[in-house]
């Protein structure tokens, strides 16, 4: 208000108004996102809707014949009694499988994000290095290894943890590993990438105010991978429980899963109504377990 | 002395947990490249037998494995480059605009990721049936497309959001136009994500058995005539591949990793008298 | 030299009721001032009060809300910045972390079409002294290195005005004062106009040629440093800028050539030149280096005017001793005295007369009900709570 020396400008009054925004600017964005988002609606946002039908198709038709839409919602309760033993076994397999890989994933993720120093970047790349071979191609060396006649079941007989004819193949154990194993990564990377960011001079404060390691782990460590481990858990829990290629490859018909019923549906049975019914029923698993998950877990911002 | 025995072990259990599940995550990969060298004592059986490179020196013993494996490339090669340019464009317009309808644009890219495969696979099925479209290589490619778009975008978009936009405000205070811009400072600090998210792509479309396994009729893709093989007898050369497919992959890593520290050191090699007097502009 | 720069008409460097609105909130409020062609300008205050939003707008990355930015006679605020003659070191460095440094030096050139560019980039280089440097990248230099790069980048394509953000902030004080010598040695020879934002009065002062304390968005005072320093325009700028003593008081009008003022209970004056105003609620301010100590009133020097107190704090600086002076009325006043080998120090709780040469002294404007404002020692945490 006092600023002496300021200098008097003639076309004060001349405030000219903001350039104009090129139209081109406004558009732009939609122009970018418009060939993905058509692909992601066409493929799949409309198969979503057209599974959602098919799963209310009237389930006397066939694939040659044709189907007709007559609302049948007697397919959801049809499906999940016929096969709600494989849908409860898909999540006790999954969560048997996710139990085991937090216990080995965390302290895989925090050793290499705290304490591998110089081989961080190597030891990383191991995490992710097995997956580059493929899927099946692992789940069959699994097959090989736990096989009959392999060492690893020679091992365990001559220490008696297997009776004589105790086997490894072919057994719901086998089937949880296969899944453990399989999706083990994917726990381990978000895992990794929020314990990377823990600030170790945390812990030397946590301790210097008095806290055991557990404590420690237990009021900061934890608390902080929170994003990670949430993050891990889902992208572990939902392709394992839709997965059957471990119970098919390592498991026997006893250990199928929910995936190996809809499988055989679609391309063995050709009933797709069912298919379709037990496909939503899945899905809607998925949806109520990863919910109540977050409200438990309480970090919703994951998504 | 006790105690410093304790603190050793303290220090260094979880390195040790970590250690032997890396093993468990190699065990597998081991046994696949011991068996790429196996000569097998009998059909069906997966004992290891005796060394040989016949399987490498011939890994086409069937025809039609490998005939699924250029498949299964090309397809991942279609794949890949489609739904790298759809993925990039989205992840630009999603950190460099505001528009109406962001949240739902980010829930269609979120949810393909957070459905399970048998789903997608089961609902594009029932699409192409009701459509009437005949299934086989390019509704495979189709599909791959539609399930590696997302990831596409989240790769680029976490490079790019990382990305310090005072870096091309600084280049547009330096003469480079709006273009020059794009071409000079943002493409290659982008580039990295782009280039990460296509490998990640072709490795989710190359590996990819349940969505392909619905989608594909009678053509047939590495892991669909690998999963046919697992019913009757598995070659050996499945096991070559294998293990071709991961050296590819860890000498794709490496030659990135090396090429970053080996320009580092070249620049640091250069050397430097710090602290010499300032020569004076004439 | 100067041929490789723009040939553009030379002008001053204008803003007129240049505002800046993010939302409802103003950034930067109705600036206007000029900037004489290659003068060296300094832009000083408070953290958030809106230097880089100006700088920006000026560069062309920050589109105003309303006003003008005037180059010589043509309005470029609405020009793009890559169209502009005016270059920027910025506050966060932005080097090109892709690029090594000598094609981070040499952007500039190219984009406008320059192919021979290694002698320049040698030449700044060596200017900046980093030479050698040229195949690093910016990853591999530390942070004032950085700071150097980024000074070179801009000052290679000899732009019409060179816009600095804190560029001097990350060195250590050596390097600082040799960089401020060198940067006032690259004005004067170049003739650029250079916009200089930063903290360090002492670098604000020694450098400009013109110095503006800028308070939420405007400008309080603009001037040169020596002016702004001996006669503030506004409160805020006699704390800003160094420490001053204020007494809140009333002037009672001009009497001669002073202007009488009532504080306290004591009446003083100050001389008319040096009183923004004369009537109403005033504060009577003294640097702390120019309120003198005394053990009686007997010894204060003719024509000076004095106020009497207590000493509560004495701390021995070297160069100075700097003391707080409690008065009658509770407030506590400082003042330097300059350790010129006469006479010890004083201990605390030693009574003591102040006094200055009203010469000293200045009157600015007071918001009625406001109290005496006087600065603690700026270092020492004692005597901020009465
Ligand atoms: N893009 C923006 N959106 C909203 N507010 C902003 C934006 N940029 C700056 N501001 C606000 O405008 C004010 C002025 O910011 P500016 O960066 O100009 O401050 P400054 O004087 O340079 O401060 P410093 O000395 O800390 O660098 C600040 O209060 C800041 O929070
Ligand atoms: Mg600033």
């Amino acid at each position: 208000m006092t600023a002496l020396a300021h200098v008097p400008t003639g076309s004060g009054q001349s405030a000219s108004p903001p350039a104009p925004r090129r139209g081109r600017h406004r558009l732009l964005p939609y122009l970018l996102l418009l060939p993905g988002a058509a692909w992601l609606l066409i493929f799949f946002a409309v198969p979503l809707v057209q599974l959602a039908a098919a799963s209310l198709y009237d389930p006397s038709g066939s694939v040659t014949t044709g189907y007709a839409m007559t609302g049948a919602v007697g397919n959801y309760p049809a499906a999940l009694q016929e096969y709600w033993p494989q849908l409860v076994r898909s999540f006790v397999y999954t969560g048997i499988a996710l139990v085991l890989a937090l216990l080995m994933g965390y302290p895989l993720a925090y050793g290499i994000a705290q304490k591998a120093g110089r081989w961080k970047n190597l030891l990383l790349v191991s995490v992710v290095a097995p997956m580059f071979t493929s899927f099946l191609v692992r789940t069959l060396a699994w097959k090989t290894i736990l096989s009959d006649n392999g060492w690893l079941v020679g091992l365990l007989r001559d220490v008696h943890l297997l009776g004589p004819d105790g086997r490894l193949l072919a057994t719901a154990g086998a089937v949880v590993l296969g899944l453990t194993y399989n999706f083990l990564p994917f726990l381990v990377l978000p895992l990794y990438a929020s314990l990377e960011r823990l600030d170790p001079r945390m812990l030397e404060a946590a301790s210097d105010l008095y806290a055991s390691p557990l404590r420690a782990f237990q009021k900061v460590t934890l608390p902080l991978s929170m994003p990670g481990l949430v993050a891990g858990t889902l992208l572990f829990f939902i392709p394992a429980s839709g997965d059957y290629i471990n119970a098919e490859l390592l498991g026997t018909p006893r250990d199928n899963m929910i995936g190996n019923v809809i499988d055989s549906a679609f391309l063995v049975k050709l009933n797709y109504p069912q298919g379709a019914a037990l496909s939503f029923l899945l899905m809607a698993a998925i949806l109520a377990v990863v919910f109540v998950y977050l409200r438990k877990a309480g970090t919703e911002e994951v998504l | 002395m006790g105690s410093r025995f304790g603190r050793w072990i303290a220090d260094r259990w979880v390195m040790g947990v970590a250690l032997l599940v890396l093993g468990y995550l190699f065990l597998p990969i081991a046994v696949v490249i011991g068996l790429s060298f196996n000569r097998p004592s009998a059909r069906n059986t997966y004992d290891f037998n005796e060394f040989t490179l016949d399987n490498w020196r011939n890994p086409c013993a069937t025809s039609d494995m490998c005939d699924a494996v250029v498949r299964s490339a090309q397809i991942g090669f279609i794949a890949t480059v489609v739904s790298t340019v759809l993925g990039t464009l989205m992840a630009f317009a999603l950190v460099r605009h505001r528009f109406r309808g962001r949240a739902a644009i980010n829930m269609l890219i979120f949810l393909p990721m957070a459905t399970p495969e048998l789903v997608m696979g089961t609902s594009l099925l029932s699409l192409f049936v009701a459509a009437q479209v005949p299934l086989g290589f390019w509704t495979i490619v189709i599909a791959h497309v539609m399930f590696c778009v997302s990831f596409v975008v989240v790769t680029v978009k976490a490079r790019l959001a990382g990305m310090d936009r005072r870096l091309e405000e600084a280049a547009m205070d330096l003469y480079a136009s709006e273009w020059q811009t794009f071409r000079r400072i943002t493409l290659p600090l982008v580039l990295p994500g782009i280039v990460a998210a296509a490998l990640l792509a072709f490795s989710l479309s190359f590996d990819d058995f349940i969505i392909t396994n619905f989608n594909s009729a009678t053509t047939v893709t590495f892991p669909m005539w690998v999963w046919g093989a697992a019913g009757r007898s598995i070659p050996p050369q499945v096991n070559v591949i294998g293990t071709a497919m991961f050296a590819i992959a860890l000498l794709l890593v490496g030659a990135s990793s090396l090429r970053g520290r080996r320009a580092r050191r070249a620049a640091l090699a250069v050397p430097v008298a710090a602290g010499r007097p300032a020569k004076r502009l004439s | 030299m100067r041929t490789m720069g723009h040939e553009a008409p030379a002008g001053d460097l204008r803003l007129a009721n240049l505002t800046k609105k993010f939302g409802v909130f103003t950034a930067v409020d109705d600036l206007s001032l000029t900037i004489p062609q290659g003068s060296f300008f300094a832009l000083l205050g408070a953290s958030g009060c809106g230097k880089t939003t100006t700088l920006r707008m000026i560069a062309g990355l920050e589109e105003p809300t309303s006003g003008q930015v005037l180059l010589g006679d043509r309005d470029i605020a609405r020009l793009r910045p890559y169209k502009r003659p005016v270059n920027t070191v910025f506050q966060s460095y932005a080097l090109f972390p892709h690029l090594d440094i000598t094609e981070n030096v040499a952007f500039g050139l190219r984009r406008r079409g320059i192919r021979k560019v290694a002698e320049q980039v040698d030449r700044m280089l060596a200017l900046v002294q980093l030479e050698g440097y040229g195949p690093r990248r910016p990853a591999q230099l530390s942070g004032g290195q950085q700071q150097r790069v980024a000074l070179a980048r801009a000052l290679i394509n000899h732009p019409q005005v060179l816009l600095l953000d804190e560029p001097l902030g990350a060195l250590d004080l050596k390097l600082r004062r040799q960089m401020q010598i060198e940067l006032k040695r690259i004005q004067t020879e170049v003739g650029i106009t250079f916009v200089h934002v930063t903290h360090d009065q002492e670098e604000a002062m020694t450098m400009a040629d013109t110095v503006a304390v800028m308070n939420a968005g405007k400008i309080e005072q603009l001037g040169a440093p020596a002016d702004i320093y001996e006669f503030p325009a506004t409160a805020f700028v006699a704390n800003f800028l160094g420490q001053s003593n204020l007494l809140a008081g009333e002037a009672s009008g001009t009497s001669g050539r002073d202007v009488l003022v009532s504080a306290h209970g004591g009446r003083f004056s100050v001389p008319a030149a040096r009183a923004r105003l004369a009537r109403g609620p005033v504060f009577l301010g003294v640097r702390p280096e120019k309120l003198h100590l005394v053990a009686t009133a007997a010894a204060v020097p003719a024509g000076h005017q004095h106020v009497g107190g207590v000493v509560t704090d004495a701390s021995y600086v070297g160069v100075s001793t700097q003391y707080l002076v409690k008065t009658a009325w509770g407030s506590e006043l400082s003042a330097f005295s300059a350790n010129s080998g006469l006479g010890g120090q004083l201990p605390v709780g030693t009574p003591v007369v102040a006094h200055w040469d009203p010469r000293h002294a200045f009157l600015l404007p007071r918001e009625p009900g406001e109290d005496d404002r006087t600065t603690p020692l700026l270092d020492e945490p004692v005597g901020v709570l009465p």
